[in-house]
């Protein structure tokens, strides 16, 4: 099977859908996004690249990745068949690393050694230090100093691997200032770096790029759905959005599609305390328009501009914008998105681990809770697709810490085995 | 392109035109608004306007990308004290009472489109700044500010660096009404290495070819001796990190501003 990249309507020429995306970025930069978006094009069109690219999914990744019928969930949540994306199956735990190695195998082809990229969860970091072991590269991967506490195993991780592991300490000390961190070092070392980009934001032609490579997610789905229930596409489709790359990846192949043919499009943002607590990283539902990392999208900022720090329980969420793309769907209506919070997502989390013997990661986790909650009113007749981004060997420290915080805090009356009985109950 | 001068351009050509009579390039000093703190500011700002030709101010912005560590610490030092967008432009209207020295103001995009563009133009106007200056503005991402400053009287400048390729510099160097911005280095604020003015001059002769309008060269000006290296090539040399500092430790700003000041001569 060869394979071929996809080829959608939107960007614009300018990098834009509808008024959202761009190129808002220091001049320095706008030569090496030429250059970038140029090697892109050609390689999307060179079958020798493809090919690469479509072995070392296969054997160094694991695709296609499973399309799991989570029957127990399905039978808990008493409506809608829930199907389940198996991303958190692929080599290094998520799909960041569709994304990473297609973009290293590009930086390769552009005869850049240097790599570097940002993360907040970590999973883009250790898959960008995978793709780059893998080929040999030299990388530098950029992590907030409150990620790297939260991480600490996806840091390790990365170092063995062999890449170097820069703290950040500005701002927020989280995924936006490690952005901003990369930019900056890109900006200082562009003739010789190339800049692995771990969601669907940033400058043009990197939401379009990222979108491309995860593209292959909802383009599995449909085979795969196609041969289990006679049809390529669901009634609904639910991944969770922080920039964005996972969602995009499952849309994008049902987005373009006429509105009679596409299935629900549900994005879940993380919620964090609640929308109206003013903590949280909704950046649809608690944002306005506005400028960060070079795109025009959804933003948390203040009326005078300054970006508001993102909050979620989920490292790899906490994000204070959404991809360009999204933002247009939500404004022509292609997609909805949710709000889902920090204690929602947490009890999705278990829920899922008991009833299926999953471990999804906290970014999964608010997805699970939404299609629960759209099961019932799907019906039995409905499909609905969970993209299960990642799994949770990197949150379970964590989670262990916020439940033991809660019993200790008198929040729980009892023990977390207790609450996890009443939630399933 | 407006066909007529705005007031702000005039002004910001009449002191390039008054540096260049007296056998100089036009010192342009920079500070970040509210910093080291708003009443701290007025201060440190007379002290560079004694030997400025132009004075920048930065609005402080929480993402700074294209800034080095130590604007971007004045950034969150100056907005930790209360300063952002609308306080940054009432203290540039204190400083206007003051002084006749032109004004432009740097600001990332986002604090325009929060206040919204034709709101910022007016406060800005209203401040009596004369030109804005956009690093993360390349001309072509969008046409109206460009515009929308002409109609309140301001000049624009955008930036080229030394990865900009011929195109590139024709289009910024057409777009740009007050000066024209050319980076020294590939990098942010703040950073150089020790041969990196090299690049300086090839830049110039092709940013010359298309601008209609003076250009400064800025990033990694430090002293007076980078900045006569500077001066023997451009119209305006750009210095900001090294005031910055200089606040930070206490050190005369003023005395430092009329060295490099002293420096921009040929």
């Amino acid at each position: 099977m060869s394979m071929f990249l996809p080829a959608y309507p939107q960007p614009d020429a300018r990098g834009r859908f509808g008024r959202f995306g761009g190129r808002y970025v220091p001049e320095t930069l706008i030569p090496a996004l030429d250059e970038l978006e140029e090697a892109y094009l050609d390689a999307k069109r060179d079958p020798e690249f493809l090919n690469e690219l479509e072995r070392l999914l296969r054997e160094f990744v694991g695709r296609p990745s499973p399309l799991y019928l989570a029957q127990r969930l399905t039978e808990h949540a008493g409506g809608a068949k829930i199907y389940l994306k198996r991303e958190d199956l692929n080599h290094t735990g998520a799909h960041k690393i569709n994304n990473c190695l297609a973009q290293a195998l590009l930086a390769v082809r552009m005869g850049k050694r240097r790599v570097i990229a940002e993360t907040g969860a970590g999973q883009h970091g250790v898959a960008s230090a995978t793709a780059a072991a893998l080929l040999g590269l030299e990388c530098i991967v950029y992590m907030g100093a409150e990620d790297i506490r939260r991480q600490a195993l996806n840091v390790f991780r990365m170092k063995l691997l062999g890449a170097e592991v820069r703290e950040v300490t500005s701002g927020t000390a989280t995924l936006k200032d490690a952005t901003n961190e990369a930019i900056r070092d890109w900006v200082t070392n562009v003739r010789d770096t190339f800049y692995i980009l771990g969601s669907v934001v940033g400058p043009h032609p990197y939401p379009a790029m990222v979108r491309d490579f995860q593209a292959v997610i909802g383009e599995e789905v449909k085979v795969q759905l196609e041969a289990v229930e006679g049809r390529p596409a669901p009634d609904a489709v639910v991944a969770c959005v922080g920039g964005g790359s996972n969602a995009i990846g499952i849309f994008a192949p049902y987005a373009y599609l006429p509105e009679e043919e596409r299935p629900r499009l549900i994005g879940t943002e993380a919620a964090g305390e609640g929308v109206e607590s003013g903590k949280h990283a909704a950046s649809v539902a608690g944002g306005r328009i506005g400028v960060l990392h070079g795109s025009m999208m959804y933003l948390l900022n203040d009326d005078e501009g300054q970006i508001v720090a993102a909050h979620s329980v989920s490292a790899g969420l906490d994000y204070p914008g959404i991809g360009p793309e999204h933002c247009h769907y939500s404004e022509t209506g292609v997609a909805e998105y949710v709000p889902v919070t920090d204690a929602q997502a947490l009890e999705a989390l278990q829920l899922l681990t008991r009833l299926e013997g999953i471990i999804p990661a906290l970014e999964s986790a608010h997805a699970i809770y939404h299609a629960v909650q759209l099961a019932p009113e799907l019906g039995p007749d409905g499909i609905i697709v969970v993209n299960l981004s990642g799994r949770g060997d990197k949150d379970v420290a964590e989670v262990m810490r916020l439940l033991e915080q809660e019993r200790d805090a008198g929040l729980l009356d009892r023990d977390p085995e207790q609450l996890i009985a009443e939630v399933l109950a | 392109m407006t066909a007529t001068l705005t007031r702000g351009a005039e002004r910001l050509h009449a002191a390039f035109a008054g540096a260049k009579a007296e056998n100089r390039a036009a010192f342009i000093p920079f500070m970040t608004g509210g910093f080291p703190s708003a009443a701290g500011f007025p201060a440190v700002a007379d002290a560079l306007l004694a030997h400025a030709d132009i004075l920048e101010v930065g609005i402080p912005y929480s993402d700074p990308l294209g800034d080095g560590p130590t604007i971007q610490r004045a950034s969150e030092q100056a907005l930790a004290g209360g300063t952002s967008t609308r306080r940054t432009l009432a203290l540039i209207r204190d400083l206007r009472a003051r002084h006749g020295t032109p004004i432009v103001v740097m600001t990332y995009v986002n604090p325009i489109y929060a206040v919204g563009p034709r709101e910022f133009m007016r406060l800005a106007q209203e401040a009596g700044v004369d030109g804005l200056i956009l690093p993360d503005l390349p001309p072509d991402q969008d046409l109206e500010i460009a515009d929308l400053a002409a109609e309140h009287g301001l000049a624009v400048t955008f930036l080229i660096a030394p990865t900009s390729t011929p195109e590139r510099v024709k289009l910024v160097a057409e777009a740009c009404t007050g000066f024209l911005y050319a980076v020294s280095v590939t990098g942010v604020t703040g950073t150089r290495e020790g041969s990196a003015l090299s690049e300086v001059p090839a830049m110039l002769v092709l940013a010359r070819q298309h601008a209609r309008v003076p250009v400064a060269v800025g990033f990694g000006v430090k002293d007076a001796a980078t900045a006569r290296q500077v001066a023997s090539v451009a119209d305006g040399v750009v210095v900001g990190s090294a005031f910055i500092h200089a606040v930070r430790d206490g050190q005369d700003v003023g005395a430092l501003a009329a060295e490099i000041a002293a420096g921009c001569g040929r």
